[in-house]
């Protein structure tokens, strides 16, 4: 033990951090990803805005706004707490929640929807009552997905993960067909839907969406010593006294139901949890959730509000912002892939 | 593993694939057969039967022969049985390469949107078969999921594009594969699947060596990389031209390769007439589903392959783990 002695003791500690500078370095990142992820929701809030602050109609446009910057908010804690905890139980750090088939069976929701019940319905397809419903569906399924292959001696992560992203291809198919027979303008509607995208977020779901995620999040933050075990892996955090199985379930079910208002929300969005979450991984020097998870946070929360900031008001491309945060995550993925080297 | 008894002299024809012959035989007389049009009752009957329904089961044949033997093919390679061109992202760069040849020519003839798949399929699949060899793999479970996530950053990549030029219905319907459309004069390029068929039995033994890993096979005297660039390259022209005619058709590939290496093991050369033979057959049955499932109307036959195929794979999957 005695390679250890040339580091300095002032420097030595037991916390989540190899010494003090690190510590410092992660806060005065994290506070500075804050402070620019709130500068650029208020910009969002008030740049380029035509209404004068004393003309009446200021408050509803910035209202508009608010429930915008809002759903970016709920999105970003969403995917990112959801993107990180997962890649923790799964003990893998390239694959995201969203592989387990959350937008197939979101398309599938409102395609059969629209397939079924025709364009009229569709439109009033919205409200709480159908939100609940929504995330309700997605949760039971993941939970069925879940219990049924994680228990028994069989159990395995990864085959369970196969089977979600295959049973997500299947749903996708059967979604897409029904798209087909769409008249172009029921298609038209549906896809304005379907693509994950701020604008989309409905006011009247918040009431409920918010105490949602308010919850899940404080669980999931709760539980970031239990998360720290669980990255050990089966064997390891089985021997230090817990229940492998049952962190995982607890955990995936608090996950799918991230995922799950977020899908319901905002739409589907595949990359943009693994974005944030590698990013989250480069910035911060240690493995506790504690800290992985506020940094992640700010991560999400600056790349909503600040690329949709810069296309909305420095490029004026309004409608691209998802798809385009979507290819740098998918190049993000690939570029990690091929750094790491194993999988 | 089960045992399998040790072929010295190769019969191709015993009396199980006799049989297997009938029943697809029997099929694809169905198929000649089942449509909406009344080949008896009209003048032009026995015209439109050779217009419509001769190319539409030829079409059915060989694209199921060539779609199952791509996934054989890709599944030694890799030395991974869940690995096809739905997992691979194969059909995403067809797609893409699809997408930029509307893109670059304003009315794109078959041949160049033809060569633009499997110019793309090609590509994609050898990037997909650089990084395996690149990366070590703890699960073979994770290459499929890898693949089918690589699929989707080229899907965001060609519906960015589609979105961008507004043609996004257009790429959908590509997608979704179907033998609606195939008539004389707009199938016939699916003939060079007879000849891929040819080449890949004629390097059947070097494959099957390939698929034993490059040390192994360069061993025993086979050129490794020649024979991976060359089994990539057929797998592309066969996918390719699939996507480019017909459109996607999902986990075929994967199901009827398993499924017959699953009785016989895994020569290659004494599969490939079960695996091209049970590709024809599965293909066969599914198209007629989806002509007769909504009489006058059908279905796109890819939904059908997608939905029962993914069923197939689940239950594949959940098969080996009790084995395992």
């Amino acid at each position: 033990m005695s390679d250890i002695a040339y580091i300095d003791k002032e420097n030595r500690s037991a916390g989540a951090f190899r010494d003090k500078k690190e510590r410092k370095k992660y806060w005065i990142i994290l506070s500075i990803l804050i402070i620019l992820g709130v500068i650029a929701a208020y910009g969002l809030l008030v740049y380029n805005n035509p209404v004068p602050i004393d003309s009446p109609s200021f408050v509803p446009v910035v209202r508009r706004r608010v429930v915008a910057v809002i759903a970016m908010l709920i999105a970003a804690i969403c995917q990112s707490l959801s993107t990180v905890a997962f890649q923790t139980i799964t003990n893998n750090r390239v694959i995201t929640p969203s592989l387990l088939g959350f937008e197939a069976l979101y398309s599938t929701i409102h395609t059969t929807t629209i397939f079924f019940l025709g364009a009229t319905t569709f439109i009033q397809f919205v409200g709480i009552g159908s939100f609940i419903f929504q995330v309700a569906m997605m949760v039971i399924m993941c939970l069925i997905l879940y219990g049924w292959l994680l228990s028994g001696k069989f159990g395995d992560l990864q085959l369970m993960l196969l089977v979600g992203v295959i049973l997500g291809t299947g749903l996708r198919s059967l979604s897409s067909f029904m798209r087909r027979l769409l008249a172009p303008s029921e298609f038209d509607i549906l896809q304005a839907r379907l693509f994950g995208s701020v604008n989309n977020a409905d006011a009247a779901y918040f009431p409920v969406a918010i105490p949602i995620v308010i919850v899940v999040a404080c669980l999931l933050l709760a539980s970031s010593n239990r998360l720290n075990v669980l990255a050990l892996g089966k064997n390891m955090s089985t021997s230090l006294g817990m229940n492998h199985r049952m962190g995982v379930i607890v955990n995936l079910v608090l996950v799918s139901i991230l995922m799950a208002v977020s899908t319901a929300l905002v739409g589907p969005l595949t990359f943009y949890g693994f974005l944030v979450a590698t990013l989250s991984y480069q910035m911060v020097p240690t493995y506790d959730h504690k800290y992985l998870f506020p940094m992640a946070l700010a991560i999400g929360f600056l790349i909503l509000t600040g690329s949709y900031f810069f296309m909305y008001h420095i490029f004026n491309a309004q409608g691209v912002v998802s798809i385009i945060i979507e290819l740098f995550g998918g190049l993000t993925f690939l570029i990690v892939i091929l750094r790491k080297g194993t999988l | 593993m089960k045992e399998h008894s040790v072929m010295t002299k190769r019969t191709v024809f015993t009396k199980s694939f006799l049989l297997a012959l009938l029943v697809v035989v029997i099929l694809g007389g169905i198929s000649l057969f089942t449509g909406v049009y009344d080949i008896y009752g009209q003048s032009d009957g026995m015209q439109m039967f050779f217009i419509t329904r001769v190319p539409r089961t030829a079409a059915l044949m060989l694209t199921g022969a060539a779609m199952s033997m791509a996934g054989l093919v890709m599944q030694l390679i890799t030395q991974n049985r869940l690995v096809e061109s739905t997992t691979t992202g194969t059909i995403e760069w067809a797609g893409l390469g699809l997408v930029l040849v509307y893109l670059l020519i304003p009315a794109p003839t078959l041949v160049q949107r033809m060569t633009g798949a499997i110019i793309f399929s090609f590509v994609g699949t050898m990037i997909f078969f650089v990084f395996l060899r690149k990366i070590k793999l703890r699960s073979s479970l994770i290459v499929p999921i890898i693949g089918m996530m690589l699929g989707a950053v080229i899907s965001a990549v060609s519906t960015f594009i589609g979105l961008f030029f507004q043609m996004t219905q257009n790429i959908e319907s590509w997608f979704v594969g179907s033998f609606a459309s195939v008539q004389i004069g707009r199938y016939e390029y699916l003939w060079l699947i007879v000849g891929i068929t040819f080449c890949i039995y004629i390097f059947a033994d070097r494959l099957t060596l390939a698929g034993l890993g490059e040390d192994i096979s360069t061993s025993l005297g086979v050129n490794y990389n020649r024979i991976v660039l060359l089994g990539t390259g057929l797998i592309s022209f066969a996918v390719g031209i699939v996507a480019a005619i017909i459109g996607n058709l999902p986990f075929l590939g994967l199901i009827v390769p398993n499924i017959v290496s699953m009785y016989r093991g895994d020569d290659l050369r004494g599969n490939l007439p079960w695996v091209c033979l049970f590709g024809m057959g599965t293909i066969t049955l599914c198209d007629i589903i989806s002509r007769t499932i909504i009489k006058p109307f059908e279905v796109p036959v890819s939904l059908i392959l997608g939905t029962v195929g993914a069923i197939v794979f689940i239950i594949i999957l959940l098969k080996q783990r009790r084995q395992a």
